[in-house]
């Protein structure tokens, strides 16, 4: 019987588990180690930060769906991987720590066959000061990078358009915290719903709505761009985002990095070197992403953190990482099998992996402050990292260890994303996209490098039936409800 | 005075290079029976983009 550890249980970790144990069945065990009791549906959280979903509706219980699915659960956050094993046994073992309100600090060691690290990032709060406690539920400003901190965005909101019912004007600051943040998606969604919201409430014109981001150009995404096909032009994503900030009267700073939050105020140095400072009344800034800290020790104790483990935090895998400077970058750089090279029995998805190097072209400013977004490996690309790591690990289980690893890079695989501003039928607009690949292969494709035949977006109510679609599809398929593998990532 | 879709530009402030929607695009984009061939057709045009990425 083989043992098969997933660390973590967002959408890549879920669906490598879920997928491992349907397709290895009782005779081998899968085990997921998550220091959360509930699976979160993260997209559908914007809609969570102003007040038009609850948690519950983002959120269920894992551990009803892992017993269904016979995984074994462990609520608990792992602390250090032994790839060589131990002083007493040659087995490979990860330690974890219990976050189970009734085991809480009980520590275990698991030993598995197979591992993949599938822990999603920490929410690094802490390099940019003043940018959140360690719960992430800033002093200055809130998040949707969670549930419980969407939660907190909404009530705040509400205070804000209650202040401008009374005739007090606010001023909202939405965007990226670092330098070197990732997921401008997801804030530039929750811009737009904020807007819509305001709209709705009667109080659009006591609002002044800023943007604040480290893209060097609206509509960089963190995937350097895109080009999508509208009227007989390959028009950039540039453009497209312009229009929509336009249109809603909502400014911007780009290509900024910002260094300090205070209390209504933050501090920015932008890419020409020259710095500013912004007031807000109410403000959400996406905090940077850092690996989680999961340590490695060799058998013999010694510290091999680094060999895992890219600086940042992310474990290596099978990518090319001294393609050096952005002259050099292929899209061959980026990995297809998400395999150590140097642990082959161990495999990273979704953003546990270390990527080669930006998609974005890297830019600093003139004292050297790094200001580029870094790659986004969340979402559909996430979901198809996992379940093709799954298939790999699971080949190789029941088929012999020489069986050929599944490939799934991001320079041969697209995206699908909905930008939704308001949740309603028939009103609001919603940017649907879809983008392939998602890191450009400009041999494959010179210029826009990408496919512009399925790199596409467009605004309409559409995007909102489909990100509905999306909602309740996905809620549906994380649950193993009858034919959820139909379901695609 | 600037027609509805311009209201917002600012001369040569950050916006005054882009595009903004005239009243028919913003007619299409919340017109039912029109979104609804988008929604097929952009659907469609997803399921492509997930199959090639499988």
């Amino acid at each position: 019987m083989a043992r098969l550890v997933v660390l973590g249980g967002g959408v890549s970790g879920h669906t490598a588990a879920t997928f491992a144990a349907k397709w290895l069945g009782s005779s081998h065990e899968v085990v997921v180690v998550t220091p959360n009791a509930k699976w979160n549906w993260i997209p559908s959280n914007i809609w969570v930060g102003v007040g038009l979903m609850s948690k519950e509706e983002v959120t269920f219980d894992l551990a009803s769906v892992y017993a269904k699915a016979g995984i074994t659960y462990k609520q608990a956050k792992a602390v250090s991987i032994n790839p060589e094993g131990g002083s007493s046994s040659d087995k490979p073992f990860v330690s974890i720590e219990y976050t189970l309100e009734s085991r809480e600090g009980d520590v275990e060691d698991v030993e598995y066959d197979y591992l993949i690290n599938a822990t999603g990032p920490k929410l690094n709060f802490a390099a940019t000061p003043g940018l959140g406690d360690e719960n992430g539920l800033g002093e200055h400003t809130v998040s949707v990078c969670t549930a419980d901190h969407a939660v907190h965005a909404s009530q705040e909101l509400k205070k804000c358009i209650q202040k401008m019912k009374n005739g007090e004007r606010q001023k909202f600051l939405i965007g990226t915290g670092h330098g070197l943040c990732t997921c401008q998606g997801a804030a530039f969604e929750y811009i737009f719903n904020i807007e819509h919201e305001l709209k709705k409430a009667g109080v659009r014109d006591m609002a002044d709505i800023k943007w604040i981001s480290n893209e060097s150009f609206l509509g960089d995404f963190g995937v350097g761009g895109l080009h999508m096909k509208a009227m007989g032009f390959a028009v950039s994503s540039r453009i497209f985002a312009e229009s929509l900030f336009a249109e809603r009267d909502v400014d911007w700073i780009i290509g900024a990095h910002v260094s300090k939050v205070e209390a209504g105020s933050v501090d920015y140095e932008l890419l020409d070197g020259s710095v500013g400072k912004e007031s807000f009344d109410f403000s959400m800034l996406i905090p940077p992403f850092a690996g989680v800290g999961i340590k490695a020790y060799s058998k013999d104790g010694e510290d091999i953190t680094a060999e895992l483990f890219a600086p940042n935090g992310f474990i290596k895998v099978d990518a090319n990482y001294s393609a050096g400077a952005y002259e050099n970058w292929k899209a061959s750089d980026w990995p297809a099998t998400y395999q150590n090279p140097t642990y082959t029995n161990i495999f990273a998805c979704g953003i546990a992996f270390a990527p080669p190097h930006p998609i974005s072209k890297p830019m600093s400013s003139p004292s050297g402050t790094p200001i580029n977004p870094t790659p986004p490996r969340t979402g559909m690309p996430s979901g198809i990292m996992g379940k093709t790591v799954a298939h790999s690990i699971c080949d190789r289980i029941l088929k012999g260890e020489d069986a050929p690893l599944h490939r799934a890079s991001m320079a041969e695989m697209g995206a699908a994303c909905v930008a939704s501003a308001g949740k309603g039928i028939f009103d609001g607009t919603a940017a649907a996209m879809t983008i392939y690949p998602v890191v450009p292969d400009f041999d494959k494709y010179p210029g826009t490098g990408r496919d512009t035949d399925y790199t596409f977006g467009e605004i309409g109510l559409a995007g909102h039936w489909i990100k509905h679609i999306l909602h309740h599809l996905f809620m549906y398929k994380a649950q193993l409800k009858p034919g959820w593998t139909l379901i695609p990532e | 005075m600037s027609k509805y879709s311009e209201k917002n530009i600012k001369a040569y402030g950050n916006n005054f290079t882009t595009m903004t929607p005239g009243p028919v695009a913003k007619f299409l984009r919340t017109c039912v029976i029109y979104q609804f061939i988008r929604f097929i057709v952009i659907n469609l045009k997803m399921l492509v983009v997930v199959k090639k990425s499988h």
